[in-house]
């Protein structure tokens, strides 16, 4: 074995070393209030939930409101549709997740999957398309609704589908279902 | 030129006094006066000269206009109007900060393009490029953020698009997008922060432009030929011979740039700008200014959210490897045959990608773009490393001075000649 005035590894590197992580660390600590600011602050948080009332939401109508800054689609889905809607095979769609906030990441994107049960004619939808982040089209009767009869996104041409999931485009995801509950007969809770 | 010394000499007694002292008179004398620069430099080479003043004029009207703008969703849209209508002279001074950052960008592309064709960034000038392509980055930065704080509907929606190229990122996509937001989408809290990223990102890019021209004046310039100085004879001092060039080069520029700012102060810009921002209503057809149409199409190319967007980023990452990308023993493309080819052939595919990015992504502008991508990436990826090896480069004139007096330029009557001599007759 080496002897103490051989060996490597001193008393003064110890020193350095622990000095130095001491620095490390007391940097990591001074930085992060410098890098948390930036992430969304407590009046933003607080503005987490909103209450609407559909009752003058017709068959076949759809509405926009705000939530956390973003658009929300709610649509009273007719027959027809929510038929179309439930018949599409998981094999068909190209996101396979149900992208609902309320359930488990790895549910399957069926229509029941994405809707309230006892409510399927109501749809629920945050509408920032999946891609980067624009408005798809389809909320108004006069719109463009894309291949797949829902939404149709301008930018850069991503069609959803009438249960909002992505079928053609460059979007990777089914649009997401916002943590929404119904507050009575016609109230919807969103957040 | 590293080893090249001042001819500085301190005449009065304060500059005696501040030449032992801080001896800045002497490095400016050294480094902007007597400087050696290549007796041949054509005019492709005023552009660094041009991009200072262009980069002057947008920190000065810049801090002018921040004196007026209100970095607001509420009063943002209105305070650049107010600028226009009632500020005095405000529409002179929003005009050229708006028209200056094309210029800008214009200017910045030609010094770019000029640095691929004569191969300015082939050894011994690896770190300058690398420099050029970090402030070319910064600007890009800097112009995004400026373009949001109109905070019309192509600054808002431009704003989310682009913020949401982070939302690609697997894992924590999400998260680092609502940081840069403040929020769950793009609000007044991003707005106010992108107000003042604009302001601190121009003091950045003068910092990395200081040591840009450090690393040139180490170096020393590339030329038309690509041949390393090698004697006396193949350089003139910087004042006047380079300068007085710059400064007709800067007239020229500056003349189309005040066409633009008295004439047509929108036409860069684009008419959905002057709606108010609006998160509920998406623009039918967004387009980014046209500086970043090519990169847009390179996005737009790719049927998948990440590919699109890493391949974008990679398309300005790869400049900074094209010192090592080029295998060609000699630097001009002026002298390289085969290459010269595919030069002119990547400069139509820079151009054809920006036309087919102010397209919409649908049909045959979007197998055009794919094809126009590829060739983008090959160039750079096959093309630059391969011909370097194959090619055999026409014959070189033996120094800078012959390039431009001849064959027999004579000895010490020649030197007196040559400082007559228009640099750039070749």
């Amino acid at each position: 074995m080496a002897s103490h005035e051989h060996d490597p590894t001193n008393r003064r590197d110890f020193l350095t070393m622990a000095g130095l992580g001491f620095a490390a660390v007391g940097g990591a600590a001074t930085l992060w209030p410098f890098v948390h600011q930036m992430n969304p602050d407590a009046s933003t948080q607080a503005l987490a939930s909103v209450e609407i009332d559909v009752k003058g939401v017709k068959e076949g109508q759809a509405i926009t409101v705000m939530w956390r800054g973003k658009p929300v689609f709610i649509r009273n889905r007719t027959k027809a549709e929510i038929e179309q809607a439930a018949k599409v095979q998981i094999a068909e769609l190209r996101d396979d997740r149900a992208r609902n906030d309320k359930l488990p990441d790895a549910t399957t994107a069926t229509d029941a999957n994405r809707v309230v049960k006892g409510r399927e004619n109501w749809l629920v939808l945050v509408g920032v398309c999946t891609h980067l982040g624009c408005v798809p089209k389809g909320q108004s009767l006069s719109d463009a609704k894309g291949d797949f009869g829902g939404w149709f996104c301008p930018c850069h041409g991503s069609h959803y589908d009438m249960s909002g999931r992505i079928r053609k485009g460059p979007a990777p995801r089914n649009l997401e279902v916002p943590p929404y509950e119904f507050v009575g007969d016609s109230k919807i809770k969103i957040g | 030129m590293s080893g090249h010394e001042s001819t500085y000499v301190a005449k009065s007694r304060f500059a005696k006094f501040m030449d032992d002292r801080l001896p800045i008179a002497r490095m400016m004398h050294g480094q902007f006066v007597d400087f050696p620069t290549p007796r041949n430099l054509n005019y492709m080479w005023t552009f660094g000269g041009i991009l200072m003043f262009c980069l002057v004029t947008q920190l000065v009207t810049g801090i002018v206009l921040a004196m007026h703008y209100v970095p607001s969703a509420k009063d943002a849209f209105d305070s650049v109007e107010a600028i226009r209508r009632d500020v005095n002279y405000g529409w002179l001074i929003r005009n050229i900060h708006a028209v200056g950052a094309s210029m800008f960008f214009l200017a910045v592309y030609l010094h770019i393009f000029r640095g691929l064709y004569y191969g300015s960034y082939k050894a011994p000038r690896e770190v300058l490029w690398i420099l050029g392509v970090f402030i070319y980055l910064a600007m890009m930065a800097t112009a995004f953020l400026g373009y949001t704080l109109v905070w019309g509907q192509m600054s808002f929606w431009g704003a989310t698009v682009i913020t949401n190229f982070f939302s690609a990122i697997p894992v924590v996509g999400t998260k680092v997008t609502e940081w840069l937001w403040g929020g769950y989408a793009v609000t007044g809290v991003t707005l106010n922060r992108f107000f003042a990223l604009h302001y601190l990102l121009p003091f950045v890019i003068t910092g990395l432009v200081v040591l840009h021209i450090w690393a040139l004046h180490v170096a020393g310039q590339n030329n038309p030929t690509g041949l390393d100085v090698k004697s006396k004879m193949d350089t003139l001092p910087m004042t006047p011979y380079a300068v007085m060039k710059d400064i007709f080069a800067l007239a020229v520029f500056v003349t189309l740039f005040v066409w633009f700012v008295f004439f047509v102060p929108d036409y860069l810009g684009h008419a959905d700008n002057y709606n108010e921002a609006n998160a509920l209503v998406t623009p039918p057809h967004i387009v980014p200014e046209w500086y970043f149409l090519p990169f847009y199409a390179i996005l737009r190319a790719v049927p998948s959210k990440l590919g699109g967007v890493l391949l974008m980023f990679a398309a300005v990452a790869i400049l900074a490897f094209v010192s090592w990308l080029d295998t060609s023993r000699v630097r001009s493309t002026k002298y390289r045959p085969i290459y010269r080819w595919f030069f002119w052939l990547f400069t139509f595919t820079c151009l054809a990608l920006g036309y087919l990015g102010s397209k919409p992504a649908e049909g045959w502008y979007v197998v055009w773009s794919q094809i126009f991508t590829a060739y983008y990436f090959l160039h750079f990826l096959v093309v630059m490393p391969v011909v370097g090896l194959i090619e055999t480069p026409k014959k070189l004139p033996r120094s800078i001075a012959e390039s431009v007096l001849g064959a027999n330029y004579g000895g010490g009557a020649g030197a007196m000649a040559g400082a007559t001599a228009a640099p750039e007759k070749r």
